[in-house]
């Protein structure tokens, strides 16, 4: 089957301007392909630059050459060259990112927070709503912090509510930036199952995984993410 | 994709020596929020009073829909800011008639287009106070008695009753305290989704720019240095104003 995420000699460095214009290379020659259902834990000692490719990905820093193809309303495009407005489009459509860490918006309630990413691909409120508070029970966050700002959840809290706003629109291409890091046992043996449900049905799953037991439990391969000064 | 419905080009202005802005090209579509940062006296305000049509540029042009806004008349540019556009001012009082009641203030814009059901003009200026949170016994009041955060929400109540298109907004949230912002722009975040509307705001402050919108432009000494997608410009700046704008503020 076709590839619903690829990169073609992806490459990013950092040009650091107030530090005298020192320049970082991180990425060189990335070529990644990644099919539906399948799940690839991208694989790579601290600082090699997995985090850096996963945020390329999704188009959060730009690529400084290649090309990263995702299959978006039938056709690839370009997240490299793409305007930002299709990049906005393929994010609410297409592909989803779940970072380390949850961003905050000041005042709205966790429900909200969740239904928002499924109201905006044109669910109606209240399934959306309920769409979301089963996802949240799910992943055992207690009813009464449901209508709470997470602001003052804690770490393990908020990654929750980043998991079930990342899961619960059932994007075609997710990116999973550690998403277990601050989880209790019971919680991960959680969010192993809806990898695992999100791959039956289809969804092409790029991790970072930390933890064994969860990578040997839900991804397929490894992709080597090289760090630069050992590249070729 | 859809056509910008706000599309400038080339915008060049200057005030004697100094250049407020430099070719300057930018466009809003339908429903996106664009936030405009950069430091003070690198030509915001400037911009959108050139886009708005209240200033002419040296060079350039602007267009609303298709119609160049500088070659159409007074008349048709007064109408477009009392239907297709609203402007959200820094200073409440440049936006509120202080003379006027709060309801006064928000149903004046209604009649302006021809609103003239004097029961439904108060019942739309109740819904809108309601909106906005503040309290219906506080309709008849003058603005004059209200904070200036109300203040603030009282002139995006009457900004919007009137469903604009595009709402250019010049540092909505100076002036006010941290927490008092925090809820104003909770309130434009909500209101700009809601409504479906373009919103073209300058702000100061990176993490609302971060909260509100889609794109950002990065403007320096009259021009644009950067402009993207906004948590790429923020997250990944290329240019060493943008690094030095981001680098100098706490976890944005
Ligand atoms: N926005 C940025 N600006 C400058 N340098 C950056 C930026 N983001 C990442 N880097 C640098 O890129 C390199 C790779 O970092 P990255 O976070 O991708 O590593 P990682 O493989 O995810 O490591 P870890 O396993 O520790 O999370 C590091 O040297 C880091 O400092
Ligand atoms: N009417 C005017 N006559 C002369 N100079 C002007 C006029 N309006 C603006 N300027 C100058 O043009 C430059 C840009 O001003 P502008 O008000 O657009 O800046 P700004 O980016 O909005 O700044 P701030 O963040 O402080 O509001 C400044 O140097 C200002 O002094
Ligand atoms: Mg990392
Ligand atoms: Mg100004």
């Amino acid at each position: 089957m076709s590839a619903l995420l690829r990169t073609e000699g992806v490459a990013k460095a950092f040009t650091l301007h107030l530090q005298g214009g020192t320049r970082i290379p991180v990425l060189g020659g990335v070529d990644l392909v990644v099919s539906p259902g399948e799940c690839v834990a991208l694989w790579g000692p601290s600082g090699a630059g997995k985090s850096t490719l996963m945020r390329c990905l999704y188009g959060n820093y730009g690529a400084g050459a290649g090309r990263i193809l995702l299959r978006h309303r039938g056709e690839e495009i370009d997240l490299v060259t793409a305007d930002p407005r299709t990049v906005i489009e393929a994010r609410r459509e297409t592909i989803g990112y779940v970072s380390q860490f949850l961003r905050v918006i000041p005042r709205v309630a966790t429900r909200d927070i969740v239904a928002e990413p499924m109201i905006a691909r044109g669910m109606v409120k209240a399934e959306a709503l309920a769409r979301a508070t089963a996802l949240l029970s799910r992943l055992n966050l207690p009813d009464r912090l449901h209508g709470l700002p997470p602001a003052t959840f804690s770490g393990g809290e908020q990654q929750r509510v980043n998991l079930a706003r990342g899961f619960a629109p059932g994007y075609p291409v997710l990116l999973l930036d550690e998403p277990t890091a601050s989880l209790d046992a019971g919680n991960r043996a959680v969010v192993v199952e809806m990898i695992r449900e999100a791959k039956a049905a289809g969804t092409a799953v790029v991790g970072i995984f930390h933890d064994a037991e969860v990578r040997e439990a839900v991804a397929d391969r490894l992709f080597d993410v090289i760090p630069h000064q050992d590249a070729a | 994709m859809t056509r910008p419905m706000l599309e400038a080009r080339g915008l060049t202005l200057h005030f004697g020596a100094i250049p407020a802005l430099v070719d300057v090209t930018i466009d809003v579509a339908e429903g996106e929020v664009v936030a405009i940062v950069g430091e003070s006296g690198s030509g915001k305000t400037t911009l959108l009073r050139v886009l708005s049509g209240l200033m002419p540029p040296d060079a350039g042009t602007v267009r609303w829909l298709g119609e160049d806004v500088h070659a159409m008349g007074e008349a048709a540019r007064r109408r477009l800011l009392r239907t297709d556009w609203g402007f959200v001012h820094q200073n409440p009082r440049d936006g509120l008639r202080l003379n006027v009641s709060a309801g006064g203030n928000v149903g004046e814009r209604l009649m302006a287009i021809g609103a003239r059901h004097y029961g439904n003009i108060r019942g739309e200026a109740l819904s809108w106070l309601a909106k906005v949170e503040i309290d219906a016994t506080r309709i008849d009041d003058l603005p004059r008695t209200f904070s200036g955060g109300m203040q603030q929400r009282l002139q995006i109540a009457r900004t919007l009753v009137t469903h604009p298109k595009l709402v250019f907004m010049d540092e909505p949230t100076g002036g006010l305290d941290v927490s008092v912002q925090a809820r104003l722009l909770d309130l434009i975040r909500s209101l700009s989704r809601e409504l479906g509307l373009s919103v073209l705001i300058v702000t100061h402050d990176i993490a609302a720019a971060r909260l509100l919108a889609d794109r950002i432009l990065v403007m320096r000494r009259g021009r644009v240095v950067e402009q993207g997608l906004t948590d790429r410009v923020l997250d990944d700046p290329q240019h060493p104003y943008t690094q030095l704008l981001v680098s100098s503020v706490l976890a944005a």
